[in-house]
């Protein structure tokens, strides 16, 4: 059978600021079968989305297809002019984008958006076209399928809106559709849906696709083959089980390392260890105070939890349970409308004004997202440089040193220390905002989420070091993720929060048997290796019902 | 390899030939305000011309005034008072209103109400108009002038980085900043400021163009600079009598001022991308 999608030797090249050229992409070649869906899976800057954009003739700004040929159906897009390659884009090639909230116009109802595509083409009597995406919606079990279309994107949940992306790609019947990380942005709960509801359509319909991702565990659920980038380089290809069982590249196998359970390993005996931080009943949130003393939006319920001396605690649950409003409101930086705070056994002032340098000083919180934690115009040594002057009055050659010693405890080279946070990668400049946090010796360090924005690899080398510190250190953590394999890998006690309340406390030895419903459910969604694992999966169509937002 | 190569390999900036021509005017006009006592051919306040509104001469490069002085002696002294008094004004006016700006981002709350909104009601009088009152009141003085120009633009220079602070103060870093428990000084000076200067900058050059402009008009209605003293809008105003002959007195100083503010412009528009796009 002849391949729908040839890639010959494809090259990719950007021109960078200062004018420098740099190959993306350096002589890439795959095929696709008809009905194949192919994943592409590295790790951010490997070329998988340049590649799969290449796929309908389309490079980023700054990037130019330099050689190879890109064929669909026999047709070479790289040759294509502008007009013929639009003709194909929607028709025969159909792109569902990461994040779907900001590919869809928000003055627009959504089903005037969905047929966007046959109106453009010409493809069908605007008529049909509704009673298409109606179908479509159905199959893709989007709950109210004859009257979802005439919401407006706002009114669906995320979940939703990436489903009725995908019903956006598939009007036109293309032969491939392209997913470019369509589950990355979502909870563990709704991927499922989502992953469940791309599969059986594309099954269905005989479409092929391309999926990029770096999660190799959803993609296992989805592909037949796995390709595996990295540097714009194909590593290995091969079908999904082969990838999975047998890699032979070292960098696949690194992937699949990082999934490997690493079960924290318990120190036995010294149960009575000292408190350290102790909440009790804190209520917390945003917007105006209401007639109650309650702020509008209450994100954190009546949430009481405590960290001993050297243990960590793991805060887990989807987007919006209010579990960075509590890491925030724990460091200061939102104010508590009610509850107590103990540190040290000393009471912990609400806001970061009323609390005492030193008490600022053993608590330190370390963010998300590397790139805005980082003040980009100042060079590494001025950030880490800082905290060492303010808190330990540290100067010249002393602090000299001490920023050696720190960039050496997170594993950085020392010639980085002159750098800006920009010239880094992510992994390094997650590092360096640990080291901050570092700088100050503190007693508890919060971590919001700082491994969601890093690759696999990178991420678990990241929770390697954390560990190391806490043994040299002794340091607690409180740990805050929406991946599970994260919390459970670092952290000795785990709560589950949902709807801004605590609903359990966990400890990792009784993982696999959590007594909570909303427990249950979050923790057998987390997508597993083994690619029968979401054909077998049966969720309580109840739980779902109470704590999904599909 | 063109010049501009060489600077942009030597520091890392790409200047386009425009920017550079308004930079080399600006410049000019800039030293030949510090160095006009020493160069000028005649004495500025010395009739030396049997003739007024006199042509352009081998004598009189730029011809000669209503009373018969030298015209260039008289330009070039002018620059002192047109760049100087621009210069002095739109340094308060920016470092008022960025600091100002600043400081109403970081503490928000009442502080910032207050500052905004009394800050948009001296927006919201015409420059022109306030500039006349205060000069008709109290009269014309260098000092007058200045602390009048700074005071009618600083508004905008506080909105502009109000506008620019608010932005940098939702970034986490700002916020690791306040839970170290940094004080005001340090989170506007060292946080905020890095990253919105370079805008800052093409604003303070805007705002120059500006105040050189106001400063010529009220010259020219005869409430700025005043005599024996001239700037250029100042020397616009005492030979519009030339208009009719075709006079250079009357067209040169215009020249100037033109040169001047287009040249700023020129530069802004013109600035290397490193400086232009450091807060995107």
């Amino acid at each position: 059978m002849e391949n729908l999608v040839e890639i010959r030797d494809l090259k990719v090249e950007a021109t960078t600021d200062s004018g420098r050229r740099v190959d993306i992409i350096k002589a890439v070649s795959l095929d696709i079968a008809p009905g194949e869906i192919v994943a592409l899976i590295g790790e951010s800057g490997s070329g998988k989305t340049t590649i799969a954009l290449t796929l309908m003739g389309y490079t980023r700004s700054g990037c130019r297809i330099c050689g190879g040929q890109v064929r669909i159906a026999g047709k070479d897009m790289v040759t294509l002019s502008e007009r013929e390659r639009a003709g194909i884009r929607g028709t025969q090639v159909a792109y569902v984008p990461q994040s779907a909230a900001a590919a869809f116009n928000p003055a627009m109802r959504i089903i005037d958006q969905v047929i966007e595509i046959s109106r453009i083409h010409q493809l069908m009597p605007d008529g049909r076209a509704r009673l298409k995406a109606i179908d479509l919606f159905r199959a893709l079990s989007l709950p109210n399928p004859e009257t979802i279309g005439s919401r407006y994107p706002h009114q669906v949940s995320g979940g939703q809106l990436q489903r009725l992306s995908a019903a956006m790609a598939l009007i036109g019947d293309p032969k491939l559709v392209i997913f470019d990380e369509p589950t990355t942005a979502l909870d563990v709960t709704t991927q499922i849906e989502v992953l469940r509801a791309f599969k059986a359509v594309m099954k269905k319909g005989g479409i092929s696709g391309v999926y990029v991702s770096h999660d190799l565990a959803v993609v296992a659920q989805i592909a037949d083959r796995i390709v595996v980038l990295r540097n714009g380089e194909v590593q290995e290809a091969g079908t999904t089980a082969e990838i999975l069982t047998c890699a032979q590249h070292p960098y696949t196998r690194e992937l699949l390392a990082a999934f490997e359970p690493k079960p924290r390993d318990h120190e036995i005996g010294v149960e009575d260890r000292k408190v350290l931080l102790e909440v009790s009943d804190l209520v917390s949130g945003y917007g105006p105070i209401q007639a109650d003393g309650l702020p509008l939006v209450q994100a954190v319920k009546d949430v009481s939890l405590t960290v001993k001396k050297g243990r960590n605690l793991g805060i887990i649950g989807e987007s919006g349970c209010g579990k960075s409003t509590l890491a925030r409101t724990i460091a200061g930086i939102l104010p508590a409308y009610s509850g107590n705070l103990l540190f040290d056994n000393r009471e912990l002032a609400g806001t970061v004004r009323q609390r005492s340098r030193d008490q600022l000083r053993d608590m330190q919180i370390v963010f998300q997202y590397a790139d805005t934690a980082l003040n980009p115009e100042k060079s590494i040594e001025e950030i880490l440089g800082r905290p060492l002057q303010f808190y330990h009055g540290l100067k010249g050659k002393q602090r000299d040193t001490r920023i050696d010693q720190l960039l050496d405890m997170v594993h950085l080279p020392k010639s980085l220390r002159h750098r800006r946070p920009q010239e880094l990668s992510g992994g390094q400049k997650q590092r360096v905002n640990f080291a901050r946090a570092l700088a100050a010796e503190p007693k508890l360090i919060i971590c919001d989420e700082i491994t969601s924005a890093l690759d696999t690899v990178v991420a678990a080398a990241i929770i390697n070091l954390l560990k190391e510190l806490q043994r040299e250190l002794s340091l607690s953590y409180i740990f805050i993720s929406h991946d599970l394999s994260v919390v459970e890998a670092i952290c000795d006690e785990i709560v589950v929060m949902y709807g801004g309340r605590k609903v359990e406390e966990i400890t990792p030895a009784q993982l696999k048997a959590p007594q909570h419903p909303y427990s249950k459910l979050l923790f057998s969604s987390v997508p597993k290796l083994d690619p029968a694992w979401l054909d077998a999966l049966e969720l309580d169509p109840e739980l779902v019902r109470t704590y999904g937002h599909t | 390899m063109t010049p501009s190569v060489t600077l942009a390999q030597k520091f890392g900036y790409r200047f386009s030939w425009v920017g550079m021509i308004g930079l080399s005017i600006m410049l000019l006009w800039g030293i030949m305000a510090l160095i006009a006592p020493n160069i000028i051919p005649h004495p500025v306040g010395e009739i030396v011309d049997e003739d007024y509104f006199g042509a352009i001469s081998s004598r009189f490069w730029l011809g000669s005034d209503y009373l018969g002085r030298d015209m260039l002696s008289r330009i070039l002294m002018g620059a002192r008072y047109t760049v100087g008094i621009s210069l002095a004004a739109v340094s308060i006016a920016c470092f008022s209103g960025v600091v100002l700006g600043m400081t109403a981002a970081v503490v928000g709350g009442w502080f910032d109400a207050a500052v905004s909104r009394f800050l948009d009601a001296m927006n919201s009088i015409p420059g022109k108009l306030s500039g006349l009152v205060v000069v008709a009141a109290v009269g014309s003085s260098i000092t007058v002038l200045i602390v009048t120009l700074a005071v009618i633009y600083t508004p905008g220079a506080y909105r502009f980085a109000r506008a620019l602070a608010v932005n940098i103060n939702t970034m986490d870093y700002i916020t690791v900043a306040r839970t170290r428990g940094e004080g005001l000084v340090y989170i506007i000076g060292s946080e905020i400021l890095p990253n919105i200067i370079g805008p800052v900058l093409a604003d303070l050059g805007l705002r120059f163009v500006f105040i050189v402009l106001l400063l010529s008009g009220l010259s020219f209605l005869g409430l700025g600079v005043q005599p024996p003293y001239a700037d250029w809008g100042a020397l616009v105003h005492e030979n519009v009598g030339g208009l009719p002959f075709g006079a250079p007195a009357v067209i040169v100083p215009s020249l100037a001022i033109a040169s001047l503010t287009i040249s700023v412009n020129l530069l802004i528009d013109n600035l290397p991308q490193k400086i232009r796009d450091r807060s995107a």
